[in-house]
């Protein structure tokens, strides 16, 4: 570890090429799950169990439209996307409104309800979820899009205001004092001065967001689990298992398309995911 | 205040923070305090509106008559304290490599937080067949004993393959805020610590490490957080089995009541996970108050 032999430029670079080598090793590591699922899925289910590692002889890409069909991945695919983008354009939209009205005006029952914002982040989904089956069934949110939307406007809350708050605690008053003397209605100012404001903290809203809903498994099944019009990726792949065991040819090609949607979205905003994340968790 | 801008204020009041308010009560807020009475009723899911008031009854049996229960505490207790050290290990050593100035740096952060971004339960599919098939062909290739353990068919490997995936898709999300805690610290300190003769290690430990603390508090409690209530994962790769030997704590009360149809008996161990989850976060806020306090 010593700093001070003579050859410390040459040796610090070797020693940095050697540390490059074994991190690249474990990247390959890190992502032979995926070599596997993906050699796999063009097989046929007999070359599957005879050698899971090896390339295809022949590419099979029947298996594709197979499951293609069988999970009617294009109709849970379009409302996996319906499902999330509704629930995070109202969660940003009901979210920096209220921070907006906590910050501007702390009142002793919006301090309390911050309060509250805060203390319900540790409560666990199991700890609610059979209640709110209860209580999504008497307001007859059960079974529709409607239904599963306003159940994550309710879960998504909390987080978001929280980080809105803190954003907006550093927004200066000034700007919104002078729109006031020009006339504008206190909507008004949010609406066109405030919230564009807040776009960096926005696109952390929206990432975290959508990273939990296009994912999200279990509240789906209890809320719109007996309406198959309104199955999600997640609930599909896990019906098709439930239906299909063992039949790892369909099950691999499924799983790879499942997994495409999101990881291309990574992949193409991933400096912002990566911003995204690290703002939220520090703040949150 | 005049009459009319105090109604305007309410106006306001109810615009901004009414709709959030409402479906976070309705959501969140009125089933968690319901949650409190269905506790003590017998109840189940097809007769959603007629619960019986029990008393004491649920709890009674969670303490006295419920093994698995505290099999599954005892599962998930054990699997928080593995995967909490070797997910934050294995991000630190990486976020150390991974702020150095090596050049496929970008893209190796890319491929280790790749994990992250896929739902739990479509990993613990893909892990199910490179436990079941994947690792059983590089046995045939390799003969390496490991891979020809019976993967998630016995409570060991069942337990042990849940870590391996539990980390694989956690660490790089640990990683990213360890590195975002390491670029924040200032190079002239640690200059300074190799000036002074202090070897790499050295300054790490008594440098870098006490200036991301805040990072690591951070990391600790949301990798303890979410290793506790684990639930897609367990689901989707070992459904629990062989038998209920991996069941952790949020797939118990998902079982309890989804599966045996025992609500209120679902609702009582709910509000136990959640006094047990309530109690790391408030160990997580006594100890960085505390900390502030010495800084």
């Amino acid at each position: 570890m010593a700093r001070s032999n003579p050859n410390a430029g040459g040796g610090a670079r070797s020693r940095l090429l050697g540390i490059e080598a074994a991190v690249l090793l474990l990247a390959l590591l890190f992502l032979s799950p995926f070599y596997f699922v993906l050699v796999n899925s063009v097989k046929s289910l007999g070359e599957i169990l005879v050698d899971a590692a090896s390339l295809p002889k022949k590419a099979l890409f029947s298996n594709y439209s197979r499951v293609w069909e069988i999970i009617r991945f294009p109709h849970a695919l379009y409302h996996t996307f319906l499902i999330t983008a509704l629930s995070v354009a109202g969660i940003v939209v009901l979210s920096s409104m209220t921070a907006y009205r906590i910050v501007r005006k702390p009142t002793r029952f919006n301090k309390v309800l911050f309060f509250c914002f805060i203390a319900s982040m540790t409560i666990p989904f199991q700890s609610v979820m059979l209640q709110l089956v209860r209580v999504t069934s008497f307001l007859e949110l059960r079974g529709n899009l409607a239904g599963i939307v306003v159940c994550y406007f309710g879960f998504g809350l909390a987080l978001s205001v929280v980080l809105f708050h803190g954003f907006i605690k550093g927004v200066p008053m000034e700007i919104e004092e002078a729109a006031v003397v020009d006339g504008c209605s206190p909507y008004g100012v949010f609406r066109q001065i405030v919230f564009p404001l807040l776009k960096p903290i926005t696109i952390t809203v929206i990432i975290l967001n959508v990273l939990w809903i296009w994912n999200d498994y279990l509240l789906p099944v209890l809320i719109i689990g007996s309406n198959k019009d309104l199955t999600t990726i997640p609930l599909a792949v896990t019906r098709f298992f439930g239906q299909y065991t063992k039949q790892w040819d369909l099950a691999l090609a499924g799983l790879a398309m499942s997994v495409t949607p999101i990881v291309v979205m990574f992949l193409l905003l991933q400096k912002h995911i990566v911003e995204g994340i690290t703002t939220g968790s520090i703040k949150g | 205040m005049s009459l009319r801008k105090r109604a305007g204020e309410w106006l306001q009041q109810t615009v901004f923070v009414g709709p959030g308010l409402l479906a976070f009560s309705a959501v969140v807020l009125v089933p968690f305090l319901l949650g409190f009475y269905y506790s003590f009723t017998e109840w189940n899911g097809l007769d959603l509106d007629k619960a019986k008031w029990i008393g004491m009854d649920n709890l009674h049996r969670i303490f006295t008559d419920d093994e698995k229960f505290w099999k599954s505490f005892w599962f998930t207790i054990k699997f928080t304290a593995v995967t909490v050290a070797a997910a934050n290990a294995l991000a630190f050593a990486l976020a150390l490599a991974l702020s150095r100035k090596l050049r496929t740096r970008n893209a190796l952060r890319t491929v280790f937080f790749l994990p992250n971004v896929i739902g739990g339960i479509l990993l613990g599919y893909i892990w199910q067949f490179i436990f079941t098939k994947g690792f059983k062909t590089i046995g045939e290739l390799t003969g390496w004993p490991t891979f020809e353990l019976p993967w998630l068919g016995t409570p060991n490997t069942g337990f042990w393959g849940l870590v391996i995936v539990f980390v694989w898709q956690t660490a790089g999300y640990m990683m990213v805020i360890y590195i975002a805690a390491m670029v924040g610290v200032p190079r002239d300190l640690t200059e300074a610590a190799v000036i002074d003769g202090a070897g790499y290690w050295q300054t790490v430990r008594k440098v870098t490490i006490p200036l991301i603390m805040p990072a690591v508090t951070v990391c600790l409690f949301l990798t303890t957080s979410n290793a506790f209530k684990m639930f897609d994962l367990n689901l989707s790769l070992t459904k629990g089995g062989p038998g209920t030997s991996t069941q952790s704590l949020a797939y118990n009360i998902y079982a309890e009541a989804l599966v045996n149809n025992r609500y209120g008996l679902g609702t009582a161990k709910a509000m136990l996970f959640f006094f047990f989850v309530s109690l790391i976060a408030i160990a997580q806020v006594w100890l960085t108050k505390r900390k502030e306090v010495e800084a």
